[in-house]
């Protein structure tokens, strides 16, 4: 035997299953093709506004007041009313949006008004914020008579935000193991202790990375807040007591950019660019504790 | 208009203390809610129009008070590359816009036979209202402002526009012009006695018509009255008095003197004796 050739085996494919090889090593590089060319755009975009905007960004520009001269006007009043209008916004939607997801997924009988009451939230999730402007503009503006306030602003966007939280703390709540619920009521436990107890501290991570994205949500928004007549040019405080500050008229970061982006002159479309820079820090900050909380309080079963 | 009431309003807060907040919104936007006395001042960029002084009527609001607070000039912008037209009639703008011409040489036989790209702003602002009248209702009543364009709400996106498209035309607010600077080619208007160009002195002399136009706010007599209580008129008196000064700042025209006096004189009956 000694000296006999052995021929190499060839293991690699050939014919179909070679092509199905390729086109799988294809999909793979498509796939990464299509999620860098969003990373992509953000990149581009976010170097454009960095490079006109960053420069502007300084003490001043947060303390001072709207100014016609683009090198005095700040970000005070709006960031001030935005925070005013968050805060009012999270007080009031979380209550509820928590509230209708546990009364959903651990009380609700599985019935008729059950799937119409989902149906409705899954299509609200849906409906452009432009409408909860009118909305807000027809009830809590003109019909409650609040006029374009604080309270007015946080009303409309907690109607906004309502639907998707309750979307993303019905999710959390589902994630959480029957077993943990049933163990909980064969010792004696009420359901309301059940849910109290052992449904919520597991789903928590949950419900907040789901209120800190729509919270997100609303500190972008701008169109349904210029709807019910929110003002671009505000130069006073909000006073710190609530009672008094949810009357007042307000303005918010993102309608102070839009405004600056329409003006003629470039440097204040530079002040828009500095705008968003900060507005997108605080977004992005939102986002990131959002994924701590969420890493930090992980349970698994 | 806006950037007037917000000088007016940062410097008038500034003195005095008081919350004068200025909202956004095209002129009709605005009429609306002075109409529903949301707001007490309105600014516009045209005349308020019948329909407009009829709705605010049905809501109980019948006195109106109508006060010139600058000039704009509105100037028609062209590609810079554009070398064939330095000034059009108000004729061939009315066709251009009414849609009874789409190319170039339609309105002139010298010029290309390339169709030209119209920009122009959106319906809700006072600029469009201004536009329509002047040169498309006053030379035809039964034309139609063309849809066959770039419609936009914002400016600058009309600037933009025309910058980038070789055979654009389009109609925007004097600031917008002197900002944009080289990146925009001002064309001078012929309203019957030759061509003139768009600039602060022709605009106030009133050579540069009809797009010359003056930029108003409304208030109430009501409020007026009212004044031991409300700002209104304490504000109002300062800026007519501060226009001078605050317009030219953000790119308007000033009234000449006697125009100005003219408004205050409307006010004057307001004002305490003392």
């Amino acid at each position: 035997m000694q000296g006999e050739h052995i021929e190499p085996v060839d293991l690699r494919a050939t014919g179909a299953v070679a092509r199905r090889q390729a086109f799988s090593r294809l999909s793979r590089y498509l796939l990464l093709a299509m999620s860098l060319l969003g990373v992509a755009t953000l990149v581009v975009l976010g170097y454009i506004t960095i490079d006109d905007g960053a420069g502007r960004i300084d003490l001043d520009f947060l303390t001072n007041y709207p100014s016609r001269f683009a090198d005095q006007a700040g970000l005070r009043s709006s960031a001030l009313g935005t925070i005013w209008i968050l805060g009012t916004t999270i007080v009031l939607a979380i209550p509820v949006a928590v509230g209708t997801a546990i009364w959903i997924e651990e009380f609700a009988p599985k019935n008729a008004l059950l799937t119409f009451v989902k149906l409705n939230i899954a299509n609200l999730a849906g409906v452009p914020s432009i409408i909860y402007g009118i909305l807000g503009l027809a009830m809590f503006v003109r019909f409650a008579d609040l006029g374009p306030s604080i309270l007015a602003g946080a009303l409309t966007l907690t109607l906004m935000i309502i639907p998707m939280t309750v979307i993303a703390s019905q999710e959390a709540i589902k994630q959480v193991p029957p077993s943990l619920r049933e163990g909980s009521l064969a010792v004696g436990a009420t359901q309301w202790q059940t849910v109290w107890s052992h449904v919520l501290p597991s789903a928590l991570p949950g419900i907040i990375t789901g209120v800190i994205l729509s919270i997100s949500r609303a500190a972008g928004e701008t169109a349904a807040l210029i709807m019910i007549g929110a003002f671009s040019f505000i130069a006073f405080d909000h006073s710190l007591n609530p009672a008094e500050a949810l009357q007042d008229d307000f303005t918010t970061i993102p309608i102070q950019i839009y405004n600056w982006t329409i003006r003629p002159q470039e440097a204040f479309r530079q002040n828009a660019a500095a705008a968003i820079i900060l507005l997108m820090i605080a977004v992005f900050t939102l986002n990131l504790t959002a994924a701590v909380i969420r890493e930090r309080f992980r349970r698994t079963y | 208009m806006f950037p007037i009431s917000e000088a007016a309003a940062e410097e008038y807060s500034k003195i005095t203390r008081t919350r004068i907040n200025v909202g956004f919104s095209g002129t009709g936007a605005g009429f609306e809610k002075f109409c529903r006395g949301d707001i007490n001042i309105s600014d516009a960029s045209r005349p308020i129009k019948d329909s407009e002084i009829e709705a605010c009527a049905r809501k109980g609001i019948d006195d109106i008070v109508e006060l010139q607070v600058a000039i704009d000039a509105l100037t028609i912008v062209v590609n810079p590359s554009n070398d064939f037209l330095d000034c059009l009639t108000v004729q061939q703008l009315h066709d251009l816009f009414s849609g009874k011409a789409e190319k170039w040489s339609e309105i002139n036989p010298n010029w290309p036979d390339r169709d030209a790209k119209l920009f122009y702003p959106g319906t809700d602002s006072g600029t469009f209202d201004y536009f329509v009248e002047e040169i498309i209702e006053k030379v035809d009543e039964n034309a139609f402002h063309t849809g066959d364009g770039t419609p936009s709400e914002d400016d600058n996106v009309l600037a933009l526009g025309i910058r980038n498209e070789d055979n654009a035309i389009g109609y925007l607010g004097f600031a917008y012009f002197l900002e944009a600077g080289k990146s925009l080619k001002a064309v001078a208007i012929d309203g019957g006695e030759g061509c003139v160009e768009p600039k602060f002195e022709t605009a106030l002399d009133g050579t540069y018509s009809p797009l010359s136009r003056p930029l108003f706010i409304y208030t109430r007599e009501s409020l007026l009255a009212d004044h031991p209580n409300d700002p209104t008129l304490s504000f109002i008196e300062f800026y007519l008095t501060s226009t001078e000064t605050l317009v030219p700042e953000v790119g308007y025209v000033t009234m000449p003197d006697d125009l100005l006096q003219a408004q205050l004189d409307k006010i004057e009956p307001f004002l305490s004796p003392e």
